[in-house]
């Protein structure tokens, strides 16, 4: 039989706010434990919860992002159960009033096309703490710092139909929300975590099949291979003609494999009811117009404008803007140079490369824009050649210096473009092969390729290329 | 001493007659003597107090008082305070130091009011008699075999005895209008969103309200004015100015219209209790108030959607104590399952147990609709019913509680008995109105009080009603005999 | 409307409290009558009537994305001092297996 994969995500990206969502306490990572939560995160008897504006900002940025319609009058609602990295005794969400409505997103094929994926709904929500498995005397460690930070779950439509398809989303996802500035994108951190829903049907069929929930994935590769792992153990049960059971599964990247998680299965009835500590929140239209004039542009946007303003290819523009961090960067490099295309073909040749060899983030890189700009300044002025500027490339990605300029200057790399000088040296190495060019001269046109290498051998590359090759044309078929 | 106003304190502590020293050691004393009587309060912060009091004499000496500046007060067990025992009247929270101040307690510490201790009180507030507290039944000081009225019964209780001036309360269903009328003081629950809510340790969050008991209606003026007040820290504080609550108080009450609930003198009230209303409606008249009778139609509907309504909210809010960063934990839990049942089956005590199961009931998958929902339609019903009938009248008046106080076990065993109880007072909650009880003369030799119940944020004219009332009458002075002697 | 004794175990455990097995059929009498009591409201009619979730009509105030507390090591020590167990700044329960 022939089995059709559907995928839904549910995505948890940390809103990018200073303060929790609820609370006046710091977002920030990595802090001593408990540092980071007052009464109101540690859920202290009396306290009351006050709603961050930003939080709801964010969200109303997404929402515009995707096409959705906002919550006009969106209501938190509490999510009940027990469990120790959740102070309150339940997450406060939203339930049947999210702030985001069904919107959609685009995501190219590996053919090319392009699919566009609904986004069911986007609601705010807070984080919960988290448990720490190190042995303490047999017991287990509850850290509530991350407690009350604000998290937008993106919950997606069934669209997906295979693992492929869903990294693709998972991607278009993490770029927009980074484009938008309202997440990190560090999945590391855990700021940007993935569930999927996962089941198998008959091709054909328009029922569902029951699906699974994989828990917590926070990688593209595991993303791809938790489901690919799911699907395949869903048909193999199928085919043996067994049956798929609705539950959680935890994927264990170590072993990659998915594995039932009982402990969580037992009666989930979370009892939602609007908070009775929380109003609803208005959305006004002038707040929406706000937010919008303020929305930064977005990847198609920036795709389109990047191929008619900077003259790139398609795939150019598609590489140039998959991130905001990368489009700002060559934005910048190629307005301080002038220099559109040489600008790409650095930023996608030469920075990417050494960037994945080091596994270094743009934001992160030794050269930043304009140390890259005044290299491609000197490219375009001849001052050196693009093989010399790949060394200065280099000097300046080891920290031999802050300019290209000083590099160069340092260096003595400095195209020689005075035509005497590559004359004279030109004659000497005439004078000195006798027999090559004889060989020339009597047709092995091929030849020629050795006289430029040894006169660039002699300059030590820096004489100018295109005056090389002229002279020595003319020196040779004298 | 135990006979002067809170005007009056202000002047002796004003004129030098006595200091705010002398005042609080004074009432620490009558704490001393009565406490084991009555069991009205949980903790006494003797220490405290007088550090309070030394520094109120400071500040009146230099000239810097306020209108309750030096004038003790005690807090309901429930207000969270900074550094000293906060119970709930709950063995879970039986050892709980609260790590800060609730609004209302920094408010009150700001108008400089020695706090003498916490008051006893129905565990979470869950209760209309005072016998569901970890810490024993309060006794009413009218007669000690007798029920002081619940939740807030310490509160009421101390102020019946004059074991404090006055107390802070909370009602959620009728927790301080009832024990007013059980004990024979004067207090008021004001609008929801009134007073701030913020370190009010909850019951049922769309339904509690902070209020004041005093013994009489401007005493009750003076101190709901200092707690009242818009806070940010509470997302259903409601920012309107909180007037001069005394400045009302003798204002006219010629051309009042008075309405008359005829739902609220239906079968089940208490014949004496009934008496007792229309003589004071009587006064009203005497006074130039009009009396007009109207319908609450949904009245008997009120208690069925409170007791859907208050305990899922409270399942909810009582989930925070699960033995985990404060609070009672069990003895040597076998895993985690096992810590969250015990530490929370023997840390709540029987009523407490039977809302929070009713609540969890009443929310779970496939009762939702039928219950919660309901209730919240029901809701709707009631709060249509009051603003319908104050587009005819100014205030609304009638009994508080169909009975006087009963005897110590007397329906402790009838959870059901007990609701029905609060039949005249829960409507308001659900509506988010202000209500009082006003002390109007006894039936059986106790206390029977008249409900006073008011549009949103009129609590000037109720106060300025049950004013008039206590100037043309004195039963806000009198105190249950055993307590009345100075010593 | 009347309680099964399963029914009663279920909500306490969805609740966490531990109930005694000799208490559980006072339990169910306790939550069978007030069940009895609120489905009084079944009498009355509200198809059309909008459901009132809060007293208040107003809507939610938002506060301004500001850190208002910084909770250093000594202000941990406060707030986690009501803590049954404790240990290295953390809170401590039975091992949690997931
Ligand atoms: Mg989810
Ligand atoms: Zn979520």
């Amino acid at each position: 039989m022939e089995w059709e994969t559907v995928i839904g995500l549910e995505i948890h990206a940390q809103l990018s706010t200073r303060s929790k969502l609820f609370s006046g306490s710091s977002t920030e990572y990595g802090q001593e434990p408990n540092t980071q939560a007052n009464v109101v995160d540690l859920a202290m008897p009396g306290v009351l919860p006050v709603l961050n504006r930003e939080a709801v900002r964010m969200a109303t940025m997404f929402g515009l992002a995707i096409d959705a319609p906002i919550g006009r009058g969106n209501v938190f609602a509490r999510k009940n159960y027990f469990y120790p990295d959740l102070p309150q005794g339940y997450q406060i969400s939203q339930f049947d009033k999210p702030i985001v409505e069904l919107g959609h997103i685009d995501i190219t094929l590996e053919s090319g096309e392009t699919k566009r994926i609904g986004v069911t709904r986007a609601h705010l929500e807070q984080d919960a703490g988290k448990s720490l498995h190190k042995d303490y005397a047999g017991m287990t460690g509850i850290d509530l710092n991350r407690s009350g930070t604000p998290l937008l779950e993106i919950v997606s439509e069934p669209d997906m139909r295979s693992a492929k398809e869903a990294v693709a989303y998972m991607k278009k996802i993490h770029e927009l929300v980074q484009y938008l500035g309202i997440n990190d994108g560090n999945l590391q951190e855990g700021s940007f975590r993935c569930d999927a829903n996962v089941s198998v049907r008959p091709k054909g069929q328009k029922e569902f099949g029951t699906r699974a929930e994989l828990k917590n994935i926070n990688s593209f590769r595991f993303v791809e291979r938790a489901i690919n792992y799911e699907v395949e153990r869903q048909i193999d049960l199928l085919e043996e003609g067994g049956e798929v059971v609705q539950e959680t599964r935890l994927y264990d990247p170590d072993k990659n494999e998915t594995r039932s998680m009982r402990s969580k299965e037992e009666a989930n009835d979370y009892r939602y009811f609007p908070d009775p500590d929380l109003l609803p929140v208005e959305i006004t239209d002038e707040f929406i117009e706000e937010v919008r004039a303020a929305l930064p542009e977005l990847p198609a946007a920036k795709y389109q404008r990047f191929i008619e303003k900077y003259e790139l290819s398609d795939y150019d523009a598609g590489v140039l803007t998959a991130s905001r961090a990368v489009a700002d960067y060559f934005e910048s490099v190629a307005t301080g140079s002038g220099e559109y295309k040489l600008s790409a073909n650095w930023v996608i040749g030469e920075l990417s490369s050494h960037l994945n060899n080091d596994d270094l983030d743009i934001s992160q890189s030794p050269l930043n824009a304009d140390m890259l700009t005044g290299l491609i300044q000197r490219i375009a002025d001849k001052t050196i050649s693009g093989k010399i500027a790949k060394e200065v490339f280099q000097a300046l990605w080891d920290g031999e210096g802050k300019t290209a300029d000083e590099i160069i200057e340092n260096k003595g790399l400095k195209q020689i473009t005075d035509s005497g000088a590559i004359e004279a040296m030109i004659d000497e190495i005439i004078a000195n092969n006798a027999a090559q060019v004889e060989q020339y001269r009597s047709g092995k046109e091929k030849v020629f390729g050795f006289f430029v290498g040894q006169v660039m051998k002699a300059s030590k590359g820096k004489a100018n290329p295109a005056q090389v090759n002229e002279i020595l044309k003319q020196k040779l078929s004298a | 001493m135990i006979n002067k106003s809170l005007k009056e304190l202000k002047e002796g502590l004003a004129s030098g007659e006595f200091s705010s020293v002398e005042l609080t050691r004074f009432f620490l004393e009558r704490i001393k003597q009565f406490n084991d009587d009555l069991n009205a309060f949980i903790s006494v912060t003797e220490e405290q107090a007088l550090a309070m009091a030394k520094a109120a004499d400071q500040q009146i000496a230099a000239g810097n008082a306020g209108k309750l500046t030096g004038i003790p007060m005690a807090h309901k067990d429930l207000f969270c305070t900074d550094g000293v025992l906060t119970t709930c009247g709950s063995r879970m929270l039986e050892n709980f130091i609260a790590p800060y101040d609730a609004t209302v307690v920094e408010k009150l510490n700001a108008a400089g009011m020695p706090m003498l201790g916490k008051t006893n009180m129905d565990e979470f507030a869950m209760g209309s008699s005072n016998e569901n507290s970890y810490f024993g039944a309060v006794k009413n000081p009218w007669d000690l075999e007798r029920v002081p009225g619940g939740s807030s019964g310490g509160s009421a209780a101390a102020v019946a005895a004059r074991l404090t001036p006055v107390a802070t309360g909370t009602d959620t269903g009728g927790s301080i209008r009832q024990p007013a009328s059980f004990s024979g003081v004067t207090g008021i629950k004001p609008t929801y969103g009134r007073v701030s809510r913020y370190g009010m340790v909850a019951y049922a969050s769309s339904l509690d309200q902070g209020g004041a008991f005093g013994a009489s209606a401007e005493d009750c003026a003076l101190l709901l004015e200092a707690m009242s007040g818009f806070d940010e820290r509470d997302s259903t504080s409601v920012d309107v100015a909180v007037p001069d609550f005394s400045a009302h108080l003798n204002e006219p009450l010629q051309g009042l219209r008075i309405g008359l609930p005829k739902e609220y003198f239906e079968e089940g009230l208490d014949s004496g209790v009934a008496a007792v209303i229309e003589t004071a409606l009587q006064q009203y008249k005497k006074l130039g108030a009009e009396i007009i009778d109207i319908s609450l139609p949904n009245t008997h509907l009120a208690i069925p959607a409170y007791y859907v309504v208050a305990p899922a909210e409270a399942s909810s809010n009582l989930s925070r104590f699960d033995g985990v960063r404060y609070g009672y934990r069990c003895e040597d839990p076998k895993d985690l399952t096992d810590m969250y049942m015990r530490s929370r089956g023997e840390g709540f005590g029987a009523e407490v147990k039977r809302r929070i199961m009713t609540g969890t009931y009443a929310l779970s998958a496939g009762y939702y609709d039928a219950y919660y929902l309901k209730a919240q339609k029901i809701r709707r019903l009631i709060s249509d019913d009051f603003k319908q009938a104050f587009k005819q009248v100014d205030v609304i008046m009638g009994p508080v509680a169909p009975e006087t106080a009963f005897k110590i076990g007397e329906k402790s065993d009838d959870p059901i008995s007990m609701y029905l109880s609060d039949i005249y007072t829960i409507a308001l909650n659900l509506a988010g109105l202000p209500g009082m009880s006003v002390p109007a003369g006894t039936s059986n030799n106790m206390p029977v009080g008249l409900q006073i119940i008011g549009n949103y944020f009129e609590e000037a004219k109720m106060l300025n009603l049950a004013h008039q009332y206590q100037q043309a009458t004195d039963w806000h002075r009198q105190t249950p005999a055993s307590f009345s002697g100075e010593q | 409307m009347s309680l099964t004794a399963d029914e009663v175990k279920k909500i306490a455990y969805l609740a966490r409290i531990s109930i005694q097995e000799e208490n559980i059929e006072q339990y169910s009498q306790d939550l069978s009558s007030i069940f009895g009591l609120v489905e009084q409201m079944n009498a009355a009619a509200t198809d059309d009537i909008e459901p009132m979730a809060h007293p208040q009509h107003a809507m939610q105030r938002l506060r301004d994305d500001v850190v208002t507390e910084t909770t250093d090591i000594e202000h941990r020590e406060k707030l986690m001092s009501n803590a049954p167990a404790r240990q290295d700044g953390l809170f401590l329960v039975p091992k949690v297996l997931d």
